[in-house]
């Protein structure tokens, strides 16, 4: 059950969507799908439910292509949430479960077990415009994760939760990949991806910039973060060569440096100075390599 | 093929369900019920069932009894009755309520019969008018009498002539249409105009905003990636026409009990004045058959349609094309109506969006031979296949455009995005 982009481009005309995609997601993996606002993530999603086709490359799962024979293993929870505001929780997701194959006692028994464990069995006969907007959410996830698919598209799941329901809906992604499904996760919350996924790609302009597994990408990036508390002003610090970016906190400071080796430089520095209550090497942040690689003004 | 029964159930149950439907369809029914009993509603409103009183006072001594005779005989809402007292003795009458109005009946120098009627209802003229031509009809026969004039010459003189149209055979053995078969024609025509137009006004924009409606609210993508936007275009144009046809069977049946519960009052009222019991069967089956096909050419029309435009106030804007047609479409039948041989009616009959309309009324009122009909059938068939060929790539690619949008730029680019490499 591996699903396979091949050298995909898309174009709009003279517009290029997505450049010469390749990326590989096999069983039991949740891939993210990382990029900025209009980097060509949501085409791609498009491309591979097949509401698009592609205008080169190749897209495939078990080695075929998909198409709406295989629509009832594949679950999608697209960016811009819709449910139908006027039908109660129960017939919206009869309805659309009906779409994905399921039959209706199946689904009602499915569902109320869905809502048990998002802790909000009582919403079962509301219309879906009475819920919250994060109550809607958790209706949107059950629909695309019902009928059990095994692959599941998520674009932004988490987007205006709770922490609370944040870590809830998480335990739920984590479970459906421990069954065996297929996850393409895309976010803009890099510390979720950070805990979900062992393997990513970052777009820019259709492009992936960064690609691979996320021990990797972090290893390979080089740069580390040092973090310092100290009770003198360590503004001289960023004239040691190989310090990249120089960042202060009320307490000390944190700073980008090129390699491990720099830190050494840095500790020589300090010495002597004054009374330090910290100081710390750190891998760099999924957040610190999605600023650098995907873009200037990103948040 | 499974899904598409599940879009078609789900369109038409939601759809029959909605507080929409149930209300306007219970409105229709309450109008239905109220025009059979019209006549019993009148009734209540005109209070208690005894007719009106009209005294007479007869200065003559004469015509009292004639004229009585002739308004019974009319069968007019109210009854006379002879006064013996004076005029003002009569209008103290009126002012009590017990007579609507006094007629006072005297001779002239000539010796003919003049009235004045005394009312305080002035504004009613129906009771006056009858009594202004009975005592018409009276004073002809008086004045004639005493010219010496037989009173069998009069009756021949005013009896109406004898005129009939006869339909003669044509070159090609057919008989043109008798004037009964016309009339007849002519209700069927009016009806199956004024539905046609009432369902596609209705169900075409019912299709334009649930597409709109599944856009707006997002839900479209998810539907888009279960099952094929082509096969959901056509489950909603059918489920909605389903929808229509239940509709419409409801107000049938109502319609055909009320009218076998009234039969005695109703037959010879509105059966005739339609002339439906003298259309022939292949009529029946033109205007089923027009009909179907004209709902399914407006219906894809308006599904493309409805899916270029993302947000419901467009809907209106979008769909303006349509409507336009199909109220030119509704104009030209209401001329040809008048003119069903016109060369310009036969030329649009040929015009698929005016076929329904059009062709149907030609062969309601005239002898149109089969291949023309035929002829615009098929070319309806193939306008519907086209459409929906254009409306399906149009769908595919238009749920996925969002924004402001109702041009035919859009149009150009939902086909692109559709476009299949």
């Amino acid at each position: 059950m591996t699903l396979r982009l091949e050298q995909v481009t898309k174009q709009f005309g003279s517009f290029t969507a997505v450049n010469n995609l390749s990326i590989e997601i096999p069983e039991k993996q949740i891939f993210g799908f990382l990029g900025a606002n209009g980097a060509g993530k949501t085409t791609t999603f498009r491309m591979i439910l097949g509401l698009i086709d592609a205008t080169d490359g190749k897209i495939s799962w078990n080695g075929e292509t998909i198409d709406y024979s295989k629509s009832d293993q594949i679950g999608y929870l697209p960016e811009e949430r819709g449910l139908y505001p006027k039908l109660k929780v129960s017939e919206q997701i009869v309805y659309l479960g009906r779409l994905r194959g399921m039959k209706k006692n199946d689904i009602l028994a499915e569902l109320k077990i869905w809502l048990e464990r998002f802790k909000v069995p009582e919403y079962l006969d509301k219309k879906i415009e009475e819920l919250s907007k994060g109550n809607q959410q958790k209706i949107q996830f059950i629909s695309a994760v019902i009928h059990k698919p095994k692959l599941l598209i998520l674009d932004e799941p988490f987007s205006g939760l709770d922490p609370v329901n944040v870590e809830m809906l998480k335990d739920a992604v984590k479970d459906l990949k421990e069954s065996g499904t297929s996850i393409v996760f895309s976010s803009h919350q890099m510390d979720h991806v950070e805990e979900l996924c062992e393997h990513l790609c970052i777009m820019q302009h259709g492009k992936p910039i960064v690609h691979g597994g996320l021990t990797e990408i972090k290893r390979s990036f080089g740069k580390k973060n040092l973090f310092i508390h100290a009770d003198f002003d360590l503004d001289f610090l960023k004239d040691i060569p190989g310090v990249v970016s120089y960042k202060t906190f009320t307490e000390g400071c944190k700073l980008q440096i090129e390699s491990e080796a720099i830190s050494q430089e840095v500790l020589k520095a300090i010495q002597g100075k004054g009374f330090v209550r910290r100081f710390e090497l750190e891998e760099p942040s999924l957040n610190d390599i999605f600023i650098e690689k995907a873009g200037e003004s990103y948040e | 093929m499974n899904k598409f029964w599940i879009v078609l159930a789900h369109t038409y149950w939601t759809r029959f369900k909605s507080k929409s439907f149930l209300i306007t369809t219970g409105i229709f029914l309450l109008f239905i019920i109220g025009i059979a009993n019209i006549q019993s509603i009148v009734g209540l409103f005109d209070g208690d069932n005894e007719p009106d009183i009209v005294g007479v006072i007869d200065e003559t001594d004469s015509i009292y009894p004639t004229l009585s005779k002739s308004t019974d005989q009319m069968d007019s809402s109210f009854v006379l009755e002879s006064v013996d007292g004076s005029l003002e003795e009569a209008e103290e009458m009126i002012n009590n309520g017990e007579y609507i109005g006094v007629l006072q009946v005297s001779f002239n120098e000539e010796n003919l019969p003049v009235g004045s009627y005394h009312t305080d209802q002035p504004s009613n003229t129906s009771v006056s008018n009858i009594l202004e031509n009975q005592l018409q009809q009276i004073k002809i026969a008086m004045a004639t009498n005493q010219a010496g004039v037989d009173q069998a010459v009069i009756e021949s003189i005013y009896s109406p002539v004898t005129f009939d149209m006869v339909p003669i055979e044509s070159a090609d053995g057919s008989t043109a249409k008798t004037e009964e078969e016309l009339s007849g024609a002519r209700g069927l025509v009016y009806a199956m105009l004024f539905l046609l137009y009432m369902t596609v006004l209705t169900y075409g924009n019912m299709i334009a905003m649930d597409i709109a409606n599944e856009k707006s609210s997002r839900v479209m993508e998810i539907l888009i990636s279960s099952s094929s936007p082509v096969s959901q275009m056509f489950a909603k144009i059918i489920g909605i026409a389903l929808l229509g046809l239940t509709q419409i069977a409801i107000f049938i049946i109502a319609g055909y009990v009320l009218i076998k519960q009234k039969q005695d009052e109703l037959v010879g009222g509105m059966f005739e004045f339609f002339g439906l019991s003298d259309i022939a069967i292949s009529t029946f089956v033109y205007a089923i058959v027009f009909f179907l096909l004209g709902y399914l050419l407006y219906a894809t029309l308006s599904a493309m349609l409805g899916s270029l435009v993302s947000r419901m106030e467009d809907v209106q804007q979008i769909m303006m094309p349509v409507i336009l047609l199909i109220i030119i479409a509704f104009m030209v039948s209401i001329f040809g109506l008048n003119a069903p041989d016109s060369s310009f009616i036969t030329i649009t009959s040929y015009i698929p969006f005016f076929t329904p309309m059009v062709m149907f009324l030609r062969v309601g009122m005239l002898d149109v031979p089969f291949w023309e009909v035929g002829l615009g059938i098929g070319i309806m068939i193939v306008t519907i296949l086209i459409f929906a060929v254009i409306g399906a790539r149009v769908y595919r690619g238009g749920v996925l455009m969002y924004g402001r949008s109702s041009s035919l730029k859009d149009f150009k680019q939902a086909i692109q995005l559709s476009k299949k490499e």
